[in-house]
């Protein structure tokens, strides 16, 4: 393991990372939604033992290399420090652990984790952070890129690519994404991994293993003579050069100390063992992907494709309004409300990876930026369970379009003054003939008149609570059928 | 406007092909036979451009074969977001129609929103009052009281800018006959156009019709003298109409039995005789490969001795400069290429389109619903064979995202059929000339897209 395979791997999941929050068509999941599931706190989330233990032994191994490789919040602080290090050199210096903060923040994170606080623990969690970054800043702009190829494919005659909607999903979400990204550029631009070694829960959890790891960078004493040019180049800012110590709990393993000591002192070896051979010096290969990956980062804004010109006739649409729901809906998978709060990290990943537009970020404040489910563009659709195929944090279980049709998220409630059969005096059993349960009936208003309009009657036992027929019906601005979303969810 | 666009892409690349040489030719209306040979070096090919061909009417009128239906006039958005006519490019396509020996003009009070008369009326304005024909219609649907209706007629006089029209009709008769003695006979509507007709106001009176044969019997046979009459035909609906609408064959037998002249309206259905399946195309072009698909139908329509005029709804220049090649003059068609359109006809019936010629009479729909662009994306993926008969089909996944993609494309989520309540206002108050049961046809539609979705075909 060199600097330079370090590099290479970090940008490869980085990279396939990135594209999972931006890839709405599903397909990179297929192949790397694995690199989700190996996030260490939705792993932990999930009770996916495999993972957990892995990611311990693998830092009981090699160091915190999860952090340098893994974590695309690590790998993102250090392309925003590496592009900082272009103009002021060796700007780094050793400085003693912040231990009584990185604890305090440790055991705030545990304690909202129990209490069941998702915000809090949402706010704290690196991997989500960086998603939230993602879904919120980048997301648009590949989506209105893709959009403008749409544009195009349509006029070329071709189906390679569609178009899709862009809104904003949840306004506090984006601003918490805003605040997230300014704060990390700045710590990363001054300090490096000032965040990772200070408030991210999952460091401090690792920098316990870490201190005990088999392969970690060594200052062979014989060789240096403390210069300091190790410690000016670390942005984990632990290597004490005057004592030739290095806090290996703070250590990330980038390896940059390893590169940097011209005398060659510094070695990544298996602990005790002395060795001698010295290495060469290395051209930075890494540079130029690390060049790419910026790019991907900081891709310019393109105008929106052209929406497409109605003709004449048409009356006028609107959308339909978000109705008071008592209890919020959480996607099928989730199994209830508590276990949905206690697993999500709000990650967004399945905001992103929604084909309906159904998911978006909560705003209430104890679950802030957790995904809920509404149904005024488009409704859970019966052949899909994206959500549940994404979801890295067992937030959202994985269910088949089978277990589907079968869990009910909530029920329909009818809002018998809004129905167009009371307001505009026409039938129509739009709700009815798109439920998919078969949970709605149609029946007439009065029971001695069987000529008279018909309304909906639902058998709530047979309701899945998917919202076709909110979505679908006609009332505006608030729809006349509504679905109430279940605490816990059942079987039917 | 898009869509049209879109589909007359055939014959707007064609044209392409053939060069922009047709352009330049005079005015050929009264002047000399002299015919023009035009070259194009690029394809080689020659065209003869001479003069319109003409028929003449029971009142003398020398009408050209070719008409220029006003109904699909290219429109813009205004700065409101409404739609309104080009009226720029409309004057353009008039001017150069007039130039090119075309003098009849048919419109309607209720077309493109009610913008169509004045539209007409200002572009005609510009050209001598005895150059043109013009036509327009009593169309008093839903509000058939006599104030009404007369109303109307007076209204035509105002929106056309002129002291008497020389084509007028009953509009779109042969839903029922209560339709009819409703709108014109109880209300005493007809016997006021009479009198109009024999003060002069009205130089001919006529009617359209779409529907019913019991009604076209009806009101043919009625003690009046029709100057005209307006019937649906082409070579699709000649022995093949459509739901219940009677057979072209036997309207115009009726017609010409009695010697009434026959103006045609669809003769290319709206663009659907030439937005035909690859299949079909090739088989036109096989026969006259430099002649738009296109022109075979108006041939089909002019070909009969008893019409006097063929309506074509032209949008854009390159429709108008080809329909005009076509009549000037008309070339008949031969027994054998009669017979190859009656092959043709059945060879059409093979694919199951809806017949939506695109009027937009069933519009606006009170629930937003864009039902002539569903139907027309239905179609269009038909022609194209991108409608699944089952997951088995060969092309089945490439046609099911053709399908899905495409959709989204032509009609915007709210406006797709999945919205359609199924009120029926769509065909209770205007009803649809071709016959189609449209809350039907949208539910059947959605049901599909249902199952190309969930993947259950």
């Amino acid at each position: 393991m060199n600097s330079k395979i370090r590099r290479i791997l970090a940008i490869v999941f980085f990279t396939l990372i990135t594209l999972l929050f931006l890839d709405f068509t599903g397909t990179i999941h297929t192949w790397f939604g694995w690199m989700a599931k190996i996030q260490f706190l939705p792993a932990l989330l999930a009770l996916n033992v495999c993972v957990v233990v892995g990611l311990v032994l693998l830092t009981l191994l090699m160091g915190r290399i999860y952090c340098s490789v893994i974590c695309p919040l690590g790998v993102f602080q250090d392309i925003v420090s590496w592009i900082a290090g272009k103009t002021k050199k060796n700007r780094f210096s050793y400085s003693k652990p912040l231990s009584w903060l990185r604890y305090a923040m440790l055991a705030i994170f545990v304690v909202a984790m129990v209490a069941g606080v998702g915000s809090l623990v949402a706010l704290l969690a690196p991997y989500s952070a960086y998603g939230r970054m993602v879904s919120n800043l980048v997301s648009p702009l590949y989506l209105w890129c893709n959009n403008l190829f749409a544009g195009w494919a349509e006029q070329a005659g071709s189906y390679a690519f569609y178009s899709t909607e862009v809104w904003i999903k949840g306004g506090a979400t984006l601003i918490v994404a805003v605040v997230t990204l300014v704060t990390l550029v700045v710590l990363a631009w001054r300090n490096g991994r000032t965040y990772c070694n200070t408030i991210c829960p999952v460091g401090t959890v690792l920098g316990f293993f870490s201190r005990f790891s088999w392969l970690k960078p060594v200052i062979d004493t014989q060789k240096c003579n403390s210069c300091g040019l190790c410690a000016r180049n670390c942005k984990a800012a632990c290597i004490d050069s005057k004592n030739h110590a290095i806090d290996y709990s703070r250590c990330v393993v980038c390896l940059d100390c390893v590169d940097k000591c011209k005398k060659g002192a510094i070695k990544y070896v298996p602990r005790k063992k002395a060795v001698a051979k010295s290495s060469s010096a290395q051209v930075d290969n890494g540079r130029r992907a690390f060049m790419t990956a910026t790019a991907i980062a900081t891709t310019v804004g393109v105008s929106q494709a052209q929406k497409k010109k109605l003709d004449g006739g048409l009356a006028a649409v609107s959308r339909q309004q978000k109705p008071l729901r008592e209890t919020p809906i959480v996607p099928p998978g989730a199994l209830s409300a508590r276990n949905f709060a206690q697993h999500c990290t709000a990650c967004q990943l399945c905001v992103q990876a929604c084909p309906n537009q159904v998911l978006r970020p909560s705003t209430d404040m104890m679950k802030l930026m957790q995904p809920e489910a509404s149904y005024e563009r488009g409704y859970c659709r019966p052949e899909c369970t994206k959500c549940s195929e994404v979801c890295p944090a067992g937030a959202i279980r994985p269910i088949d379009r089978a277990e589907k049709s079968s869990i009910q998220i909530g029920h329909a409630v009818w809002v018998e003054k809004n129905c167009v059969v009371n307001t505009d005096g026409v039938s129509c059993g739009n709700c009815a003939r798109h439920c998919p349960t078969g949970a709605i009936q149609m029946v007439p208003k009065d029971a001695n008149d069987p000529k008279s309009p018909k309304i909906p009657a639902i058998n709530t036992e047979r309701c899945i609570g998917c919202g076709a027929c909110e979505n679908l019906c006609p009332s505006r601005p608030f729809s006349a059928i509504y679905v109430e979303g279940h605490e816990v969810h059942r079987e039917i | 406007m898009n869509k049209i666009e879109k589909d007359g892409m055939n014959r707007r690349g064609f044209l392409k092909k053939l060069g922009a040489g047709v352009v330049a030719t005079s005015a050929l209306y009264g002047c000399s036979s002299e015919t023009k040979q035009q070259t194009n070096a690029a394809s080689g090919t020659t065209k003869e451009l001479g003069e319109m061909t003409y028929r003449t009417s029971l009142t003398g009128d020398k009408v050209s074969l070719l008409g220029y239906g006003c109904m699909r006039f290219p429109m813009k958005k205004g700065d409101d977001g409404k739609e309104y006519v080009d009226q720029e490019t409309v004057n353009e396509l008039i001017d150069y129609a007039i130039e090119h020996g075309v003098n009849y003009f048919d419109t309607s009070p209720v077309y493109l929103q009610g913008q169509s008369e004045s539209a007409t009326g200002i572009a005609l304005k510009r050209h001598p009052r005895d150059k043109y024909f013009v036509a327009t219609k009593m169309s008093n649907f839903g509000h058939s009281s006599f104030e009404n209706s007369k109303k109307m007629y007076e209204q035509s006089f105002k929106e056309l800018q002129v002291d008497y029209i020389d084509y007028y009709l009953l509009h779109s008769i042969g839903g029922s006959m209560d339709d009819f003695n409703n709108r014109f006979i109880n209300n005493g509507v007809l016997d006021f156009l009479i009198k109009e007709r024999e003060a002069g106001r009205i130089r001919n009176l006529g009617w359209s019709f779409h529907g019913q044969q019991e009604v076209f019997d009806y009101v043919l046979n009625m003690d009046v003298k029709w100057d005209f009459v307006q019937i649906q035909m082409n070579y699709a609906d000649w022995r093949h109409a459509s739901g219940r609408n009677v057979n072209a064959e036997y309207l115009y037998q009726e017609l010409e039995k009695r010697g009434v002249p026959v103006v045609i309206m669809e003769p290319l259905l709206g663009g659907r005789l030439s937005r035909l399946s690859d299949h079909l195309v090739g088989r036109f072009k096989q026969r006259r490969p430099n002649e738009s698909v296109a022109s075979w139908a108006f041939r089909f329509a002019g070909h009969w001795p008893g019409v006097l005029c063929a309506l074509s709804g032209m949008t854009y220049k390159e429709h108008l400069i080809d329909n005009v090649k076509t009549f000037s003059p008309l070339e008949y068609l031969s027994d054998d290429e009669l017979d190859f359109l009656e092959d043709t006809a059945q060879l059409m019936l093979q694919y199951p389109t809806i017949p939506c010629n695109d009027c937009k009479y069933c519009m606006p729909c009170p629930y937003g619903i864009d039902i002539p662009a569903i139907l027309l994306h239905y179609n269009k993926c038909v022609n194209e064979g991108n409608v699944p008969k089952d997951s088995q089909d060969p092309n089945y996944r490439e046609a099911r995202r053709a399908f899905l993609v495409g959709y989204d494309r032509s009609v915007p989520k709210l406006r797709q059929a999945s919205h359609c309540i199924g009120c029926g206002k769509c065909i209770h108050d205007k009803h649809c000339p071709q016959r189609i049961n449209i809350p039907a046809q949208l539910k059947r539609i959605d049901e599909f897209v249902e199952k190309l979705k969930q993947e259950t075909l």
